[in-house]
């Protein structure tokens, strides 16, 4: 019936207006337990930062639940409003996003028990002017080699720097780097970065979702 | 112990009703294009799912633009609602719609923003609502003004309200700009015209609705917003043998 849907438009140079909000970029607050710091900017394919840029995330939490009722293993034992698991954050003029948030856990398949399980992941939204619709990706985590190489998703590409992409690397959190526990950005737990190619040479894998 | 486990839901994937990424009449598209083929991602958990933001975003004044200030803004006060369906006629209730636009003057509230038109004390120009059990939102504004940009020479934005829609999953995320019935700048509007099917574009477009309309305060317009549809059965996922 898609005769019927919205088309989607470019989300334009303008939504600061109204799409940010000032708890957006923390899925959980800075400072809890566990929290990991996602970090990463995003290029255009003349490898240019990309400072209008919305990025969005989704994910489980720690347990590899949802907060959603389409869930089919049912509420979260804490309910369904726990972990939110959705982060928002606009780039800034050097093109860079940071998402505050908890590592999910990895997700069986539940109406196919016997199949692979994903490794944990978000998936990442991008919305920027010159972007007429939104282009979707998925953020892994470096330290889960064995989850990642049986992860179905990841297995279905091929090459594996088209792969590489969509693995996060850990991030520039030395001491006495700006990411850093106590440092100007440093969120005390762990940072990983996540650079997000629109298009070019190292352009990250994009879904049709 | 695998007969009772639920099938997931499974969302249609729409052809030929989102404009292409690559569209050479909107010069931002250039850089901003990936140009790898896509790559088909099985609709999973993480797709099926998605953020149920609700109330608690959600102030009095967020739906009417025209209460947000000590005065009353300039322009014509209009009222647009409509329902947020899925491609099924299925009403999506309780779902986050987040608005912005220009005021009545063509003048976006922005830092960045530099067209020389009068910004309105009274007016910010964004808005938040959530939908009913019916999927019914409803918003009070005022009739957006034309806007420059520096795409073309002469180019000119015809008057639209942009909105974000979340629905009940992932896969429905929609962004999209609403647009007024008869205006003559659409036909000449790039990012208007990058959906290619006159039909779809058409879906882009309030009609006016003299029911709706209030006898001396305001004009009505209404715009049904369609998500993606979900299917009721489940065929084999992509990814089994």
């Amino acid at each position: 019936m898609s005769e019927l849907i919205t088309p989607s438009q470019t989300v334009g140079p303008f939504f600061a207006m109204r799409l940010p909000w000032p708890e957006g970029p923390f899925v959980v607050p800075e400072g809890t337990p566990g929290a990991v710091t996602i970090v990463g900017r995003v290029f255009d394919g003349a490898g240019s930062a990309i400072p209008d840029a919305l990025i969005e995330t989704w994910q489980a939490d720690p347990a590899g639940r949802f907060a959603h009722p389409d869930d089919p293993r049912g509420a979260p034992a804490s309910g369904y409003r726990s972990f939110r698991g959705f982060g928002r954050c606009p780039t800034a003029p050097d093109g860079s996003y940071r998402i505050v948030t908890l590592k999910p856990g990895p997700l069986p398949c539940p109406d196919d028990p016997g199949g692979p399980a994903e490794a944990p992941h978000l998936d990442v939204s991008v919305f920027a002017r010159g972007l007429l619709d939104r282009v979707v990706t998925r953020m892994y985590f470096p330290d889960e080699a064995e989850a990642n190489a049986a992860d179905p998703v990841l297995s279905s590409i091929a090459e594996r720097d088209r792969r590489e992409t969509l693995m996060a690397v850990p991030g520039p959190d030395a001491p006495g780097g700006p990411d850093a526990p106590g440092g100007p950005n440093g969120s005390g737990g762990r940072v990983l970065r996540f650079d997000i190619r629109l298009q070019g040479d190292r352009e990250t894998v994009f879904f049709d979702v | 112990m695998t007969a009772d486990v639920p099938a997931l839901p499974s969302y249609g994937r729409p052809r030929d009703v989102h404009p292409p990424l690559d569209y050479s009449g909107y010069r931002s598209t250039a850089l901003r294009h990936p140009q790898k083929p896509l790559v088909l991602l099985p609709q999973r958990l993480t797709e099926i799912t998605g953020p149920l933001l609700g109330e608690e975003l959600i102030t009095p004044t967020d739906s009417d633009l025209t209460m947000q200030h000590g005065g009353e803004p300039q322009g014509q006060r209009i009222i647009v609602c409509g329902r947020v369906l899925d491609s099924d006629g299925r009403p999506v209730p309780d779902t986050l719609i987040e608005i912005w636009q220009t005021n009545a003057a063509g003048r976006y509230r922005h830092a960045r923003e530099h067209h020389p038109a009068p910004l309105d004390p009274n007016f910010t120009g964004v808005g938040r609502a959530i939908t009913d059990a019916g999927g019914n939102y409803r918003f009070i504004t005022i009739q957006p003004g034309a806007y420059p940009w520096g795409n073309h020479y002469n180019a000119w934005r015809p008057a639209h309200i942009h909105f974000s829609l979340f629905g009940r999953a992932f896969t429905q995320r929609l962004v999209t700009q609403m647009y007024f019935p008869g205006d003559p700048l659409q036909p000449i509007d790039p990012i208007f015209n990058s959906v290619a099917d006159p039909k779809a574009r058409e879906r882009m477009i309030a009609q006016f609705d003299i029911g709706l309309t209030q006898p001396e305060w305001a004009l009505g317009y209404r715009w049904d917003i369609v998500l993606r549809g979900r299917d009721a059965t489940v065929f084999e996922s992509e990814d089994a043998e």
